[in-house]
């Protein structure tokens, strides 16, 4: 059944295996894909890369089913075809491998592989014939595992292989994998990509979402570049470089000048000292991380997203318990206090995610304006909430931030995302900390707001504040700080000066030069 | 297209959704009781004169309405912190423990409003008392509080039938209960309070207890919205990240909302204990805990919304129990149904109308 669709699928290869038409989709004020167009060709694998947030993701979910584009067609194999949801996905021949699997732990491999299609009211004939087909897939890709074994026994890597059984078992012709190394040891990549190219010799179609430059130029055909929402770019693999790629996805961008003048660095304020830090999983995101930071200066951590920043930043806020190591504030260790003792202590954090994190945003403007500062005795005594304090206070930075509307009593998601970072701006800075430490101070913030929050981070430094920096927009890492690191892979691979080129830097990102 | 974030303004989201579930809720009622051949206009007509008719009649709803005010609140102030306390009904068994305790101990020397206070306390600890447990399960040990509160409401039944039975029985009597408190141990009826709307309280249970859940009422309000602790509660509610960013202690969040909530259920017993039969009795609380999980969804977890939707279920429980005293069709099951169906639309069908409620606004807003 599935030879048969293999070789029809050979027969009429002229079609695009996937043809992308003017993909549009916003949420909100975020608009995350421009008019995207994309054609996939069959029996090939194609990488999209891009830095977090570029709109990768949500592209692949317009084309899985779970979003639905604004405007724009999706044609699979010649034909448009409306994708609903999953289910129409799958029937269209589209597997999907999610970076976080969508296994059910305490189930077997065979039980996974059979969930949704069962075939049947009694189990006893699917389970057979699903075993069967097993046996078969296992044989035509040399994707060996135990059907018997229960999931959350097997390594990840294992589990990922799961994860493409699934897709094959549910006549996938199409398979998109979703930054698939991210989990995976080295070895276990490299297995996952002899995989991926037996797949495709077969006749398969794969799509390979990553930011990772390495992976494209060892196993794509051919390779697109998202930047902000945008397809900026396709190329066969075989004709680009690395350094084009890496400069395609950063962008060049003119640059916003922040004006400022000579930094005149003092005593260290912030200061890490052989900082481990481990996810949920226990797979370490940074490792072995040391730097300082003095009063006034800013210190900008460059990377490519997802090497290990937000990790870092998460740790000297108190959010996530380091493995191993130190954080010192003014000399003070910190490493594992929680974030009201940090604050207590005189360190601010503007949140990477300031839905998540920053703004609770079903709470008025007033309310989110003392988030972590509740407890502060100007907000009222007794345990009680003083509103005419909270919200006299909110009236004022709503002026000196130029927040609109200028309104306190609405509620914070009824904001534009410049106006609700602005909210979060305000509060940290006018608590007049010792240390800053910033996540994305702009993203999704327009440019009038971008000037005005950059502004503020300066005078923060010429305040002799300490400020660490990180940001995937290279152009506001080279434009605010005075000092510039470079994460990949969780550490820091260098330090340059504010003036190192765009060309150095992006190479270091990409993990290439130091 | 999702309409889940469309803003829609407050009248719709708490005056005309709740009204559009209840109406409907009604009419499937009604259709039921057409198809088991009664006539549904003259079976409402019954519930409404059963319950708001005569001034018994408004005495027995109101004193319902004051049991399913007191665990609408225990489960809104969980709810506020994230949490789904099932509970309410096992934590208002033991609150009756307290009660009785406190008054067994008074009645004799003191009078009622020197017991009361106590009572208060004694209620609103036992209730509290029996909620610690789940709720130190669920702040330092994961366990789900949906799971641990269902547990307790059977641990807490035996517990009390055990105690009913054994301990605090009147020797040589048959009847699993207290002796009957005397006056110093009772919370009186608030005849005068329907004196002043011109009516008669008659035998109807209506007592001091439904000003004690008021004062509750308003309590939590300013709890949720006037203190830290309630923002507190109510970022662990809705943003459990941001809660972790802003540095509030999760576990000490949790176990103080639980506490609350329990004691809040607990209280609830004053009512049936002290207002009404006089003594500790077996299964006093009938329900009622789970009565406010419906209480507390209709009314949007708002103390006002809370009264008022209790108010609701108040009379039709007073109206059901008339109804099919008067149409003998109509069985006690058959106001089960009923009460089913308002909880079903009012409750967990909250949200049904909304995205119509939502394409309509929009139509309208823009012609």
């Amino acid at each position: 059944m599935s030879g048969f669709r293999q070789g029809k699928a050979r027969r009429v290869s002229q079609n695009p295996a996937i043809e992308l038409v003017g993909i549009d989709k916003s949420f909100g004020a975020v608009h995350a894909n421009k008019n995207i167009n994309l054609k996939v060709e069959k029996g090939t694998i194609h990488g999209i890369i891009g830095e977090n947030g570029a709109g990768k993701s949500t592209l692949m979910s317009i084309i899985y089913g779970f979003y639905q584009a604004d405007r724009g067609e999706i044609r699979i194999d010649g034909k448009q075809l409306t994708i609903r949801d999953s289910q129409a996905a799958i029937s269209a021949g589209i597997g999907m491998v999610h970076q976080h699997f969508m296994l059910v732990e305490n189930f077997t491999v065979l039980e996974n592989i059979m969930l949704g299609a069962e075939g049947g009211q009694l189990l006893a004939k699917g389970v057979s014939e699903a075993r069967a087909e097993l046996k078969r897939l296992e044989t035509e890709y040399g994707l060996d595992v135990d059907p018997d074994a229960v999931i959350e026994e097997l390594p990840v890597g294992r589990q990922q292989r799961v994860e493409i059984l699934k897709a094959l078992y549910r006549k996938a012709d199409i398979l998109i994998l979703d930054e698939p190394t991210g989990v995976l040891t080295p070895a276990e990549a490299d297995h996952l990509f002899k995989v991926l190219k037996v797949l495709r010799d077969q006749g398969k179609t794969v799509i390979l979402i990553t930011h990772k430059l390495r992976e494209i130029m060892a196993i794509t055909d051919e390779v697109s570049v998202m930047r902000r929402g945008e397809m900026v770019a396709t190329r066969k693999t075989a004709e680009t470089s690395v350094e084009e790629l890496a400069e395609l996805m950063v962008g060049r961008r003119v640059l916003l000048r922040v004006e400022k003048g000579e930094a005149k660095p003092g005593k260290v304020l912030l200061s890490v000292k052989n900082l481990t830090v481990k996810d949920g999983r226990g797979v370490t995101m940074v490792d072995n991380v040391s730097f300082e930071v003095r009063e006034g200066e800013i210190v900008g951590l460059a990377g490519v997203a997802g090497n290990g920043q937000s990790e870092l930043l998460e740790a000297i806020a108190g959010i996530r318990k380091p493995a191993s190591g130190e954080i010192l504030i003014d000399g003070q260790p910190i490493a594992g206090a929680d974030p009201a003792r940090l604050r207590a202590l005189g360190l601010a954090h503007i949140p990477e995610d300031r839905h998540h994190m920053g703004l609770v945003l079903k709470f008025s403007e007033y309310e989110n304006a003392v988030l972590g500062y509740h407890r502060d005795s100007r907000y009222g005594r007794a345990g009680l909430l003083d509103l005419k304090a909270m919200q006299a206070e909110a009236v004022e930075k709503i002026a000196k931030y130029d927040i609109r509307p200028p309104n306190p009593l609405l509620k914070t998601a009824n904001f534009s995302g410049g106006n609700q970072q602005k909210i979060v701006v305000a509060r940290e800075i006018e608590r007049d900390p010792k240390v800053l430490i910033i996540g994305q101070p702009t993203r999704g913030v327009d440019i009038g707001a971008i000037e005005f929050i950059h502004r503020r981070i300066v005078d923060m430094r010429d305040a002799g504040k300490a400020v660490l920096l990180v940001s995937v927009e290279l152009d506001e890492i080279r434009s605010l700080s005075d000092r510039i690191l470079v994460m990949f892979a969780g550490r820091v691979v260098g330090e340059k000066t504010a003036d190192a080129g765009e060309q150095t830097l992006g190479l270091m990102m990409a993990g290439i030069a130091a | 297209m999702s309409t889940a974030s469309v803003p829609l303004p407050n009248w719709i989201t708490y005056g005309l959704m709740p009204l559009l579930n209840l109406l409907v809720a009604f009419f499937i009622s009604g259709l039921v009781v057409w198809w088991i051949g009664e006539n549904p206009l003259e079976a409402l007509r019954l519930l409404i004169e059963g319950s708001l008719g005569r001034g018994d009649a408004i005495g027995f709803t109101l004193f319902y309405t004051t049991s399913f005010i007191f665990t609408g609140l225990s489960v809104a102030v969980a709810f506020h912190a994230g949490l789904f306390n099932i509970g309410s009904e096992g934590q208002a068994y033991l609150g009756g423990l307290g009660a009785a305790l406190v008054a067994l101990a008074l009645d004799q020397y003191v009078p009622w409003y020197v017991t009361m206070p106590f009572a208060v306390m004694g209620a609103a600890l036992f209730g509290a008392g029996w909620a610690l447990i789940p709720a130190w399960l669920q702040a330092k040990r994961g366990s789900h509080i949906v799971i641990t509160t269902i547990m307790f409401n059977f641990i807490g039944a035996a517990l009390m039938v055990y105690l009913l039975v054994n301990v605090l029985i009147v020797p040589g009597k048959m009847a699993p209960e207290t002796r009957t408190f005397l006056p110093g141990g009772q919370l009186p009826k608030l005849d005068w309070l329907m004196a002043w709307f011109g009516l008669k309280l008659g035998p109807a249970p209506f007592n001091v207890s439904f000003l004690i859940a008021l004062v509750m009422a308003f309590l939590v309000w300013v709890l949720i919205w006037r203190t830290k602790l309630g923002y507190e509660m109510r970022t662990l509610g809705i943003s459990p990240s941001a809660a972790v960013y802003a540095g509030i202690p999760y576990a000490r969040t949790v176990i103080i909302a639980m506490l609350i909530s329990g004691g809040l259920a607990g209280m609830m017993a004053l009512n049936p204990v002290m207002g009404a039969s006089a003594r500790l009795q077996v299964e006093f609380v009938g329900g009622a805990g789970f009565v406010g999980i419906a209480v507390s969804l209709m009314g949007r977890s708002h103390p006002l919304g809370i009264v008022l939707a209790a108010l609701l279920f108040g009379i039709l429980y007073q109206g059901g129990a008339d109804l099919s005293f008067e149409m003998p069709n109509i069985t006690r099951e058959m106001i089960v149904v009923i009460q089913g169906l308002v909880i079903l639309f009012a409750g967990a069908l909250e949200y049904m109308f909304r995205p119509t409620m939502v394409h309509i606004y929009q139509r309208f807003k823009r012609a």
